[in-house]
């Protein structure tokens, strides 16, 4: 009985710390997105570098493939681009740009100055299908499989350890 | 640096005229009052602790011309906010919906009164059947042995 005294207070003591601890360990930005697991949503755009050419949902049918939504106007964008580049030289899974809220010129400037990882960009120019896909801070990037599904959804930068721990094993999965 | 700080102005400078660019295209101020009290209950998701209603980011400019134009096609509060929470989850509601991962939240405060209460409630009671001089503060609570004092 006496020991309880002392007990109690350690008790709730490290319950706090758990709890405390858990809470440390949760990133505000990281929204967990509601839209892994469903189908993406339906788009069609046209490509940046060709506004006669239409890209839709439907046209990705059949194929596992990585939406990568970037801007000119981006800095963390530029940042992550290297790592685009290299990524996509592996040849792993076709990569898709979505250039948001961005004009034409600046997005073929960007790409030709930086490199050009992507099998074509769409142009969103009003950001609505950013808005539908739930994209909040740009770079993000997206995973969707054979059946059109969003698998996996990265906010902010890629960065190497993700690509290789995470995407990478997931596209193989979704491939094998 | 110098490169450094002037990209990130000049980022600042396009944010800023973006947000310009598209001014809010309400001339029914009935509906702009909806507007405005649908997106202040709405998260923004770039500053977060500001509302829709309230943020000058770019994407909160654009998702409030989005829900007057939905507004603007007749849709009603429910399904502006459905579309809302397809895209953001539920993340985006300053009144979280309460279902089971939200329980903690919304009855964790009155379980932890009730549980001090209750606490309180027994301690209380024991001490009321204490006698009397168990509050004595003159009173030594370990007797010296004899041999000791003095």
């Amino acid at each position: 009985m006496r020991y309880l005294k002392f007990l109690v207070p350690l008790g709730i003591f490290l319950g706090l710390v758990l709890f405390l601890g858990a809470g440390l360990k949760l990133d505000p930005r990281e929204v967990p997105s509601p839209l892994i697991g469903k189908p993406a949503p339906a788009f069609a755009l046209t490509r940046m570098d060709n506004p006669e050419q239409t890209i839709r949902r439907e046209d990705m049918l059949g194929k596992v493939w990585m939406l990568n939504v970037w801007a000119s106007w981006c800095v963390a964008c530029r940042e992550e681009h290297p790592l685009v580049v290299e990524f996509s030289r592996l040849k792993l899974l076709p990569i898709y740009g979505l250039n948001y809220k961005d004009t034409r010129v600046e997005g073929m400037k960007w790409v030709s100055r930086f490199g050009n990882p992507y099998d074509a960009s769409l142009f969103d120019q009003d950001g609505r299908v950013g808005i539908d896909f739930g994209v909040y801070g740009v770079p993000e990037t997206f995973i969707m499989d054979r059946q059109g599904v969003i698998r996996y959804k990265h906010i902010g930068p890629l960065t190497p350890d993700v690509l290789r721990s995470t995407i990478e094993p997931l596209v193989r999965q979704l491939n094998g | 640096m110098v490169k450094i700080f002037l990209s990130i102005s000049l980022t600042f400078f396009v944010l800023l005229g973006q947000a310009k660019e598209a001014p809010l295209a309400a001339k029914n101020p009935e509906l702009e009052a909806r507007m405005m009290r649908i997106t202040s209950e709405l998260r923004c998701l770039v500053c977060q602790n500001q509302t829709i209603a309230d943020s000058h980011a770019d994407l909160a400019v654009d998702l409030r011309n989005q829900v007057l134009e939905q507004l603007q096609k007749g849709q009603s509060d429910k399904q502006i906010v459905d579309y809302m929470t397809a895209r953001y989850g539920d993340f985006v509601l300053y009144r979280p919906p309460v279902n089971e991962k939200t329980a903690i939240l919304w009855f964790g405060p009155g379980l932890l009164l009730l549980i001090s209460l209750g606490i309180l409630f027994v301690v209380l009671r024991r001490r009321s059947r204490m006698a009397p001089e168990a509050f004595d503060p003159d009173e030594p609570e370990v007797q010296v042995p004899d041999g000791l004092s003095h």
